[in-house]
């Protein structure tokens, strides 16, 4: 069954803050095996004009993604989490994540649109610092396939 | 935001060094541990196939996180990153064996732009096969 348009524009309260560590950022860094000295070593981050080591473009997915969970486990809206897949996923920075931040998530369901069956849902998550800076925007699409002879 | 790269030095069409990242089933259980996501499709081959895939298959996002390298490799500073996007249009298969697969990345500068930005346009590849559509960064050049 499609999903309800009039979810559309519908924001989720921010999330409680993540604080970003040093040593998150280290683990994550090595797990992608990216050695660059910006994301483990605070001297060569300063050399770079940053305050700490700042984390890979990509850290913040999972943060975000965590926070799109409301969407995504909303009784209300009645997603089949069971049939998603991510479609598309883009970051807009005005600053690097780095260690130190404590980032809460505004997360928003910006468009539903129904193809083929597919309900196809694009969600927002605006990141912002503890000062309420914006630090980046998240977007997710997400497509949950259609399902067996729907 | 200190940039390697000066943007008067660029042209349209200016190509990036290419890099390979090889993936293994190893490293997959370390990115699921990284990044919290544990997804069973990405290490566990009997429930990948249950729900139709191939074989395991690589978290877009790992896929993602080794594109991007090519750009900030380039430009030396990782914050120099203004946006980043892709399209996630092909798994990247991962045999059980010693090798794993190999993810193949080729950037050019697809276009110069305001305030020192350029934007990059990426060609992601596996085994022969795009993986990673409409991949595009824009980054702030010294």
């Amino acid at each position: 069954m499609a999903l309800d348009q009039s979810f559309v524009g519908r924001s989720y309260p921010p999330t409680d803050p993540y604080e970003v560590g040093r040593e998150k950022i280290r683990e994550f860094a090595e797990s992608v095996g990216d050695a660059n000295p910006a994301y483990t070593d605070p001297e060569a981050a300063k050399a770079l004009g940053h305050p700490d080591v700042i984390a890979p473009p990509t850290f913040v997915f999972a943060i975000t993604f965590k926070a799109a969970g409301q969407v995504i486990h909303d009784p209300q809206l009645g997603l089949d989490y069971s049939r998603v897949v991510h479609g598309d996923q883009k970051f807009a920075y005005a600053r690097p994540v780095r260690a130190g931040d404590r980032l809460t998530v505004t997360t928003t369901i910006e468009a539903i649109k129904s193809m083929a069956g597919n309900d196809i849902l694009d969600v927002r998550g605006e990141v912002r610092d503890e000062s309420g800076e914006h630090v980046v925007t998240a977007w997710i699409k997400l497509v949950a396939r259609a399902a067996e002879g729907a | 935001m200190t940039a390697k790269i000066a943007y008067d030095d660029v042209e349209v069409g200016t190509e990036l060094p290419a890099q390979s990242f090889p993936v293994t089933r190893a490293a997959l259980v370390q990115y699921a541990g990284a990044s919290g996501d544990f997804n069973p499709i990405h290490w566990n081959e009997r429930f990948a196939k249950e729900v139709g895939l191939p074989d395991v298959i690589a978290h877009g996002m790992f896929t993602m996180a080794e594109a991007i390298r090519v750009v900030t490799d380039w430009t030396g500073d990782p914050g120099s990153v203004v946006e980043y996007g892709v399209r996630f249009t092909k798994p990247v298969v991962v045999p059980d064996d010693d090798k794993g697969a190999l993810i193949e990345v080729a950037g050019k500068v697809g276009a110069k732009l305001d305030d020192n930005t350029v934007r990059i346009d990426l060609t992601v590849t596996s085994a022969g096969q795009k993986v990673l559509g409409m991949s595009r960064a824009v980054v702030r050049l010294a």
